[in-house]
């Protein structure tokens, strides 16, 4: 293709992509060193507030925002902070201490840290349970009768179709207080049982949750995928003896390797970004997650204050945590690309 | 909370739009310009702006979200709504970013029928016209405590004893309710029982004061009512709580005087007349009931036009008049000329008008900060894993940085 037509038939996703990626994370990257506050000024005021009888005045010493004479707006000023942000967001002071001290509880005081650690944890457990359950699904799914293969492969993707705020909540509901699961764990072991009263049954709920939620997914990439493994050598394993678990060991598992690490990838990106789980089971005095950490800088108290640079700073850290996260399956890929193109 | 919220407000507008069907409300003037206002979605916001219908030209959005919406919707030139509907929490950024307008011209020449005591000045200058007070109180179920023998609760000592009775009787599941769920609700716990015993959250130079004597008794209190409590209190919001009674699976809870008439609601009570209320307990002898007085009002932007904020002046007017008090008589704690209370706001008045009253939920930015820290940094201590001394340090660190990222701290 001539550089021309390439650049004119390019040209447009590339503008859109710097416009919608590049310059958002931009301005995400400046705002993490920039704090943006507005001049306060220390008045005396006197207030009076309703009582239900009689009105309360109280006089009081009150720091408030200067407004601008002429446009009646909040006066505010632009500081560039350098690392402050990220410092106050990743303690590194507090950390190293608790961590040189071997006092993992301090470490977990910590909002960031704390948030890391479950990110991480939810990551790594739920994703080989999702390949696995993925391609279970998928080999049972491959082997069942084929007048019953469609409903199964409907109903196997009901969870996936659901949406994962409104499936969290269904979840919630089922468990709280005396939700119809609870009620009946409870009859069935003859005990009292709060799943939201500690971290650790509200952190497997999560786990489980997601796995039902994300696994239909992988099934389907990998059922498409076992369409395609040569039934040749498959045939001639059985005649050389192989017994089903080597069948899947050496043929179906390199064959759909491809396609295992696609569901990484993509399964890698997603779970590091976890937040409808803490939201929807309200977990958030339990446990957080990196996303769910940035959400709370962004939400406005009463007072209508937010932490835009403790947020930017939050978002950019967690960009950089999936980016290393991915880069030694983006390296394999690449490696494979690379190979095959020979 | 927030898929609650939305559910609510949606329920509410529903309601909303039913209540316009009857339109039995009136008004002395036919407004001609168009007025939107928006405000939270509870009870008593569906009857005032029912009344304020009557006069025309009248659009209400009713949205629990209203405290993230409001900020900027007023600071839009011209200002998105003419009218809104704030607490004394929620006015803050209004008045910090002097997106509402002084209403003393207009009070003088439309507001005969205000009292002083609805005016909420800054300054001299009226900024919002206040239509009821809300105050959490003890509510407890007045067949239990008779049964038993127990005397009425005044001081959360008393509180104590009596919860140890109940659950040693065994009539409910857990004798206490509260709400406690991170975030919001436990800060306003705290803020509660920490102005119980005396203490100053925010220091005149915007230091934290919350690391304090006053601050461990009032956790130290807090820890050990959380015995007598659902386990799962940590998700336990109004809602919730609400539900609880109203399911009679609790005796007692300090709770928001906004949601007694549910106790009394056929549809989704079981515990119909078995409720009744009282001052919020005391949390040390001679201090004042451990609670925070809140308003809700009405407010009028700046960004509009005098004509416009006449007209919306005046519906608002048609709307917090005796008229709307009439029609909805238990919404809540009226602070409108006709308004006759129940017994379910017995409770709500004796907070109020306690000596020494409780004090007003400061307006200022230093206690949204505040409350954010309480919300995010309390919850370790009740899961165990820090110590009272470290969770109060920690909500002054956080709030330290968040004062000093606002510009209130050095």
């Amino acid at each position: 293709m001539k550089f021309k037509t390439f650049i004119w038939f390019v040209g447009p996703s590339l503008f859109l992509m710097l416009l919608f990626i590049a310059l958002p994370l931009y301005a995400v990257l400046m705002g993490s060193f920039q704090v943006t506050q507005p001049v306060m000024q220390t008045v005396e005021v006197e207030s009076c507030s309703a009582g239900f009888l009689t009105q309360s005045c109280t006089t009081e010493i009150r720091t408030i925002p200067v407004l601008d004479e002429e446009t009646g707006e909040m006066l505010t000023t632009t500081e560039w902070v350098g690392w402050l942000s990220y410092e106050r967001v990743l303690e590194p002071q507090r950390a190293w201490d608790a961590i040189t001290s071997l006092n993992y509880g301090a470490l977990m005081q910590i909002d960031f840290w704390a948030a890391l650690r479950f990110t991480l944890m939810f990551t790594f457990i739920t994703l080989p349970l999702v390949i696995g359950v993925g391609l279970a699904i998928a080999l049972a799914v491959n082997n069942a009768a084929k007048s019953i293969r469609g409903p199964i492969i409907f109903i196997s993707l009901l969870p996936f179709i659901i949406t994962p705020v409104i499936g969290s909540l269904s979840i919630y509901w089922l468990f709280v207080g005396d939700g119809i699961l609870t009620r009946g764990i409870e009859n069935l072991l003859d005990r009292d049982i709060a799943m939201f009263a500690q971290a650790w049954t509200i952190e497997l709920l999560m786990l489980f949750y997601r796995v039902w939620h994300v696994a239909p997914f992988a099934f389907v990439i990998f059922y498409a995928g076992l369409q395609t493994v040569n039934q040749d050598t498959l045939e001639s394993a059985i005649i050389d003896g192989a017994t089903r678990w080597d069948r899947l060991k050496y043929v179906i598992i390199p064959h759909l390797m491809p396609l295992i690490i696609f569901i990484a990838l993509i399964h890698l990106m997603d779970s590091y970004r976890v937040f409808d789980e803490i939201v929807g089971f309200r977990a958030e005095a339990h446990v957080i997650s990196l996303q769910y950490l940035t959400f709370d800088f962004l939400q406005p108290d009463d007072a209508g204050n937010r932490a835009f640079s403790r947020a930017s700073a939050s978002s950019m850290l967690t960009m950089v945590g999936i980016v290393i996260l991915l880069i030694p399956l983006l390296r394999r890929t690449w490696r494979d690309h690379k190979g095959s193109s020979h | 909370m927030f898929f609650k919220r939305l559910a609510l407000a949606g329920a509410v507008s529903v309601a909303a739009t039913a209540a316009y069907a009857d339109g039995h409300a009136t008004c002395d003037f036919e407004n001609t310009t168009e007025i939107t206002m928006l405000s939270a979605a509870f009870e008593a916001w569906v009857a005032v702006t029912d009344g304020m219908a009557a006069c025309g030209n009248f659009s209400p959005e009713l949205d629990q979200e209203f405290r993230t919406k409001q900020p900027e919707g007023f600071a839009a030139d011209p200002s998105l709504y003419q009218l809104g509907g704030v607490s004394n929490g929620t006015i803050t950024p209004l008045l910090n970013q002097g997106t509402i307008r002084p209403l003393d011209d207009l009070i003088a020449a439309h507001g005969d029928q205000l009292t002083p005591n609805q005016l909420i000045q800054i300054d001299g200058q009226t900024m919002a016209v206040a239509m009821m007070v809300n105050v959490q109180h003890l509510m407890f179920r007045e067949d239990i405590l008779s049964d038993l023998g127990i005397e009425t609760p005044t001081t959360w000592e008393e509180v104590l004893t009596a919860a140890e009775t109940i659950q040693e009787a065994g009539v409910v599941d857990y004798p206490l309710g509260a709400t406690m769920k991170a975030g919001w609700n436990i800060a306003q716990e705290f803020v509660n029982m920490f102005g119980g015993f005396g203490g100053t959250m925010v220091n005149d130079d915007n230091t934290p004061g919350v690391n304090s004597e006053e601050g461990l008794a009032a956790l130290d209190m807090m820890m050990r009512l959380t015995e007598y409590m659902d386990p799962e209190y940590l998700v336990s919001d109004s809602t919730y709580v609400q539900q609880q009674f109203q399911q009679g699976s609790i005796a007692m809870a300090n709770l928001w005087a906004s949601r007694a008439g549910a106790m009394n609601d056929e549809a989704e009570s079981q515990v119909v007349g078995l409720v009744a209320t009282a001052a919020a307990p005391l949390a040390m002898e001679g201090g004042a009931p451990a609670t925070t007085l809140w308003w809700d009002g009405i407010v009028v932007a700046a960004n509009i036009s005098d004509e416009e904020a006449e007209m919306a002046f005046r519906t608002a007017m048609a709307g917090i008049d005796s008229e709307t008090v009439a029609a909805a008589p238990d919404a809540a704690i009226w602070l409108i000329e006709g308004y006759e209370p129940n017994d379910m706001s017995a409770g709500a008045i004796a907070s109020a008008t306690a000596n020494p009253a409780p004090p007003a939920y400061p307006s200022t930015t230093q206690m949204g900060l505040m409350h954010t820290a309480l919300g995010n940094e309390l919850p370790a201590f009740f899961t165990g894993d820090v110590t009272a001394e470290e969770a109060l340090a920690a909500v002054e660190a956080a709030y330290t940085v968040a004062a000093q990222e606002a510009g209130l701290l050095e």
